[in-house]
Order: structure tokens, then sequence, then C-alpha cells
């Protein structure tokens, strides 16, 4: 028999019993729903999650240190150069890295903790600069305000709590907090001025052959550097609610400076030091810089080079991988969950088409008598089977569809309650769709195996011999 | 055997429909074995209207069954139309009772929850046969048993006589060679019975069926039938040319 006939019989065939085939057919529904329900759940975690963490650039960034940073390296890292040997963080290295496929950018991390002063009253502060690609950064998603215009713009973005220490707002412990607007509205456009030192290099003279090798580090210092005390008028453009960098703990900024701008300052760095009592050239050394791939995908492939450069890598790759996997592992137990229902749904089918053989034992006598094959019948059996999996398959994608929005509208209205912005964790993606169609009519045809193998072995004779 | 019954069924392909050699089908009924049908060797003509005849249990519906490939010989051959019915795969039975064999029954076997038209089409469906060309044929077979105004009726909104007219339609819509009739006027009053075997005999005379028909009634096959076979716990006992008195008459 064709296709469309077989489809035709079949579906006559289950509105003859209507009811319980409709009752399976529920029994389908249920179980691909909660199926759905189970995955969609999965599905929008995850994606809640990849996307805070990739807004927040954690993936596909690679920060970078030279080893000679590295006070005590890890097991790996020990077996490399000498730290004291290993190459220098300098601008031509970064240069290299920057170049290296799938890099999209590679910059100096500069911060340093300075004073600023705000009509007249000094502030004291962690600085940091921040490369124009941070303007996606989410921490900046609830921002008073414009991001830098430039990157060499005199401006300056400030963290939620600084701003509120500016303005001598800062509130009591359990006092409910000023919003970002109500700080934003008398800072933005305003001046800032920043205090800074500033790092002039003088004639690298040529080190004296007979200096003694664990001569002090003051002395060569005071021979290439000097320091100079500086002033830097910024302007206020922007009012951050997140903290932009709150992986880094207690040593976050809460003053953000366009990069060009910060680099241009020369701000002597805590391990500029370092570098003099090493005996460094002219060039100016970077304590670290960040990396951004161009795709998180490629992170491992990029670190493995700069590794290669001698230089130590850090990204929380490792952390993603882990997370992947325990995305995995929730995925799994959601889906054995949520298949369970499909599990018991499945044997509502074999029940209802052994039922129909039994009551339709004559009607199959009479299809083989006046010339269906076995497989006609099997086929039958099978199309009926199908038909109530792919029916009870769309009816259950839209219920479990539903249960997400009603679950995922509840939650909100809870989030919003306790003063969370509304998040939307709940994801039916089109794969899950067809996926749990197909699954529904799959589980379905297998139910049929038996009953339809069952119906086709009937003997004609005995069938037609029952009245 | 079968190297013998070769080529004489090739012989008479023009003219033998069925022959049957020694043909038995025994089956097991807790401890006794029951010889439906015991080594019965018969041979119908194409075109020929036979009629078996014999009382309840003689084995004449084994018989039937037998010859339309619903059932398989436990011993012996019933060869029908070239085809070795015992040799034929399963599949190849279902395509033999599909395009050589229709078939009527006492208690009608149309299929309740289909329309006349839908039970007549049926085997045209598992024929495959387009929808157009399934539409026509099956209004042209209604046409042909008087019921072209019931085609959207269910059975159960017909009578008797009607529906034993809708499955004669539906026996005839592959063109079988041969037409087999299990009581087929059992279920009906003796005027609509009459109405069905005038049908049977105008199939058998203009359309040059050999037609096949169980019945217990002696009086049906001698108005009907051209020779009666008569069978008794599963045996031939007599097997006698007629000459049907009433066919023409009332045709």
């Amino acid at each position: 028999m064709k296709i469309p006939d077989l489809t035709e019989l079949a579906l006559r065939n289950l509105r003859e019993s209507l009811l319980r085939n409709s009752l399976t057919t529920v029994g389908i529904s249920v179980g691909v729903a909660s199926l759905v329900a189970m995955l969609s759940l999965g599905t929008g975690l995850q994606q809640l999650f990849s996307r805070r963490l990739e807004k927040s650039g954690l993936f596909d960034t690679i920060y970078v240190s030279s080893r000679r940073e590295m006070r005590m390296g890890r097991a790996q890292e020990r077996t490399g150069p000498n730290p004291a040997e290993s190459r220098v963080l300098d601008e031509s290295a970064r240069a290299e890295i920057e170049r290296l496929p799938n890099v999209s950018e590679a910059y100096p991390d500069i911060r340093f903790s300075t004073e600023l002063q705000f009509n007249d009253k000094p502030h004291l502060s962690m600085v940091s600069a921040l490369p124009q690609s941070a303007k996606s950064n989410d921490a900046f998603d609830g921002m008073q305000g414009s991001f830098f215009s430039s990157d060499s713009a005199p401006e300056v973005i400030l963290q939620k709590s600084f701003a509120e220490e500016l303005l001598g707002k800062t509130p009591p412990l359990g006092a409910p907090e000023p919003t970002v607007a109500e700080l934003a509205q008398p800072l933005l456009g305003k001046e800032l001025t920043m205090n800074y030192a500033q790092r002039e290099s003088t004639a690298v003279p040529v080190k004296p052959p007979a200096a003694p090798e664990n001569s002090p580090a003051s002395e060569i210092a005071a021979a290439s550097y000097s320091v100079i005390s500086r002033e830097q008028k910024l302007k206020i453009v922007g009012i951050a609610d997140l903290d932009p960098e709150s992986m880094r703990g207690p040593t976050r900024a809460k003053v953000f400076l366009p990069l060009k701008l910060a680099e241009s300052l020369h701000v002597m760095q805590p391990t500029d030091l370092r570098e003099i009592a090493r005996g460094g050239n002219d060039q100016e050394v970077y304590s670290s810089i960040s990396v951004r791939v161009k795709n998180p995908a490629e992170i491992k492939g990029v670190e493995d080079s700069i590794k290669k450069m001698g230089f130590t890598t850090f990204s929380i790759l490792d952390a993603s991988q882990s997370l992947q996997k325990v995305f995995k592992v929730l995925y799994a137990f959601l889906g054995i969950f949520g298949s369970l229902a499909l599990a018991v749904a499945s044997i509502g089918i074999v029940n209802t088409l052994v039922m129909a053989i039994l009551e339709r034992r004559r009607e199959i006598g009479i299809m083989k008598a006046i010339g269906a094959s076995d497989g006609d019948v099997k086929k039958l059996f099978f199309a009926e089977a199908g038909a109530m999996g792919v029916v009870g398959g769309v009816i259950g994608v839209g219920l479990g569809w539903a249960i997400g929005q009603v679950i995922n509208f509840g939650t909100n209205i809870w989030l919003k309650s306790q003063s969370i912005p509304p998040e939307h964790f709940w994801a039916v993606p089109l794969w899950l769709v067809l996926f749990a169609i197909f699954f529904a009519f799959l589980v379905s045809l297998v139910s049929g195996l038996y009953p339809a193998g069952r119906a086709a072995k009937l003997d004609p004779v005995q069938a037609l011999r029952y009245e | 055997m079968t190297s013998t019954t070769a080529p004489i069924v090739d012989a008479a392909r023009d003219t033998v429909a069925i022959r049957s050699e020694n043909l038995c089908r025994h089956y097991r009924m807790g401890e006794t074995l029951i010889r439906a049908v015991d080594g019965v060797s018969i041979e119908v003509a194409s075109g020929e209207f036979v009629a078996l005849l014999g009382s309840s249990g003689s084995g004449k519906s084994s018989m039937l069954n037998l010859i339309a490939g619903l059932d398989r010989p436990t011993s012996g051959s019933v060869v029908v139309q070239d085809r070795d019915l015992a040799k034929l795969s399963r599949e190849e039975l279902a395509k033999y009772r599909l395009h050589v064999v229709g078939m009527v029954f006492q208690s009608f076997n149309l299929i309740t929850s289909m329309t006349l038209a839908e039970n007549v089409e049926l085997p045209l469906r598992f024929a495959e046969v387009e929808r157009d060309k399934r539409d026509i044929l099956s209004r042209d077979a209604l046409e042909r048993v008087g019921l072209r105004a019931r085609l959207h009726h269910r059975p159960s909104e017909l009578s008797g006589g009607e529906q034993q007219r809708a499955a004669l339609a539906r026996a005839l819509i592959n063109r079988p060679k041969l037409l087999l009739a299990d009581e087929p006027t059992g279920n009906l009053d003796s005027h609509t019975g009459t109405e069905i075997m005038n049908m049977l005999a105008e199939f058998n005379r203009e359309l040059g069926m050999t037609v096949v028909m169980v019945t217990h009634e002696r009086a049906l096959a001698e108005r009907y039938a051209q020779r009666m076979i008569f069978l008794a716990d599963g045996k031939l006992v007599d097997d006698r040319p007629n000459s049907p008195v009433n066919a023409r008459g009332q045709a």
C-alpha cells in the first residue's frame, strides 16, 4: 500500500475508536511535553549561563603574564625555562601575540592605585584601562551615560560604588541603594582630576661589568627612571551599575580609563621596579596582557601558541569545559527523566494496538482475504502507531512549550519581587521541537512493532471464523 | 509428482481453472486429528459454475479456503490458474488472492467503519492503483450491482441483500478469473438470495468467470450450478454435471 493510503486508513481507524486512541495520544503528549519541558529547561539554563559568561568576556580571554612574575609556578610550569631567563612581556611580545591566528586583540593590563580628586576632595581607588571592545561587556548593560567616545579621550567611567563614594551617598548596610540614574544625574559630564606617578625613562646606562650580582635594585632604578607626579583631568561619561571586574576580587578597579589614554600616561606600574631590578631594556614591560580570541572554541590553540612563546597563560577554558560537562550530565538527567513519561506512554500505545487487533480481528481477516499482504497489515498498524506518535508529539511540544512559558512567567514574577532582573531561562529551539516529534514518532513505531507483527501473522481463516 | 503435473498444467492452461490432487487439510484439535479435507482430487474447467455441497463439517468451506489461498494444504496440491498454491510464499499468496480470486461470504464481511465506495476500492489500494482510477472503478463496480446511489453509505445502513451486492462489487473490482462464494445466500431471505444468485450466474456467463460456490442447499445448486460436487467428512463422495434450470430464465 502507498503511504498516503496508509495514512488515510490509519487516521480513519484512529477516529473509529476515538476515545481510546485520544487517551493514548494524550498519554504520548504528556510524555513529550515532559521531555520538552525538561530539555528546554536544560537548554534555557545553558543558554543563560553561556550568554552571561560570554558577555563577561571571560570565555574568550587569555591572561598572559611573563614567567618572571611567577612566584610559585605550578608543576608543569616549573619544567619550563628558569623564570629569570624567560622572555620579557614587552611591546614586541604583545605585537607578536596579536599577530597569532584567531586573536582579535591583545592589550596590556594597565592598573594602578591612585588618587582622584572630585570637588577638591581626594578619593583613593584602583584604576584600570579598558579597550573599546569592552563596550559589549554585560557589565555595561545597565550603564548610565555612554562608553568612551574614543580610545584616547580624556574620559572616565565609574563603577556605581565609587560614584556613591564621590557623592558621599554610601548607604548604610541594609538600606536601599540609590539607583544608577540617581547617581548619574549629578555626576555625568563633571570633571575628575587624577593624580598619578609618571614613569619617565632616562638614558639607559651601560651596566657596569664589575657590578656585583647582588647589588641593590634601587641603585639601578635610580639610574634608569625618574618618577614624576602628574595630573590628568577626566570627564565622567558613564556610571556602570554592575562591576566589570567582579572576577578580580579585592583588587578590582572602580574607575576605568580608555586604553590608549592610559598607555600614553605611562603610569608607574608595580612591576616596573622588578624589571628595573633585573636590568630590563628601555621598552615598556607589561605585568600582564589580555588576549581576546575571535571564537571561544579557538582558545586552546591560541593558549598553546602563547605558552610556546615562553609565557604563562591563564584562561577559564578549563572552567568552561567542566561547566559544559556539568550541563551534559544535567541534560542527560533531564532527558532521561523526561523520557520516563514517554516510556510509560509507549506502553499505552502497545496496549491500545493490541486491543485494536483483538477488536479488529475480523477486519484484518477480511483485508487478508481480499488480498492484503502481511506487509500491508503490518504497515497499517505501524501507520496507526506512527500517527498517534506524531499527533501526540505535536500536541506534546505545544504543551511543553506552554508549561515552559508558564514556569518562566511565574519565576520572573518571583524574581521581580526579589528585585532581580527578569531572565529567559527557558528555550525551545527548533531542533528540540523536531527532535521531540521525531522521537515520539520513533517511540510509537517501536511500540507498534509487536502489535503490527502479531496482526500481520493473524491466520485469515481463524480470523474470519470469529463472529 | 510435480515433474509430471507441471506439463499437464501447461497443456491444460486454457481449459483447467482449478486442479486439486489428493488434497488434504488436517489439523489437530486437542487430542483428535481433524481431517477437514482428506484426499480430494477435482478438476474445474475455466468458466464452469461449480457448487460444493455437503452438510456442515463436511469440509466444503475448508476446501474453498484452500482454493482461495487463505489456507495451505497439509499434503497434496491445488493448482489454480497455473499457480501451485502450496509452493507460493505468503507474499505471493497475498498477490494471488488480490489479483486472481474474488470472494464473497455468508456474512458479507464488509468493513463496518468504511463506506461502500471505500470497501469496494480497498483491494485497489492493496494493488496500489491510483486514486482517480480507483474512484472510477469502484463507482462502476457499484453501478453494476445497482448500488450507485449508496456510494457513501456505511454497511450498517444497508439491507443484507445490498451488503452482499456490495461485497460482490468488491470481489469483482480486480477482475479476478475466479469467484469463490461461501454460502452467499445463507443470511438472506429467498427473494434477495435469488437476486444474488442471478448476479453470480450473470458474472459467470457474461464475464466468463469460473465460479465455485459452497452451499448446503441442494435446491439452490440445482438451479444454478453446472456441476455439483458432494463432500462428506472431507472426502469427495459425488461429482455430477447438472443442467441449471433457472439461471437463464431469471436473468
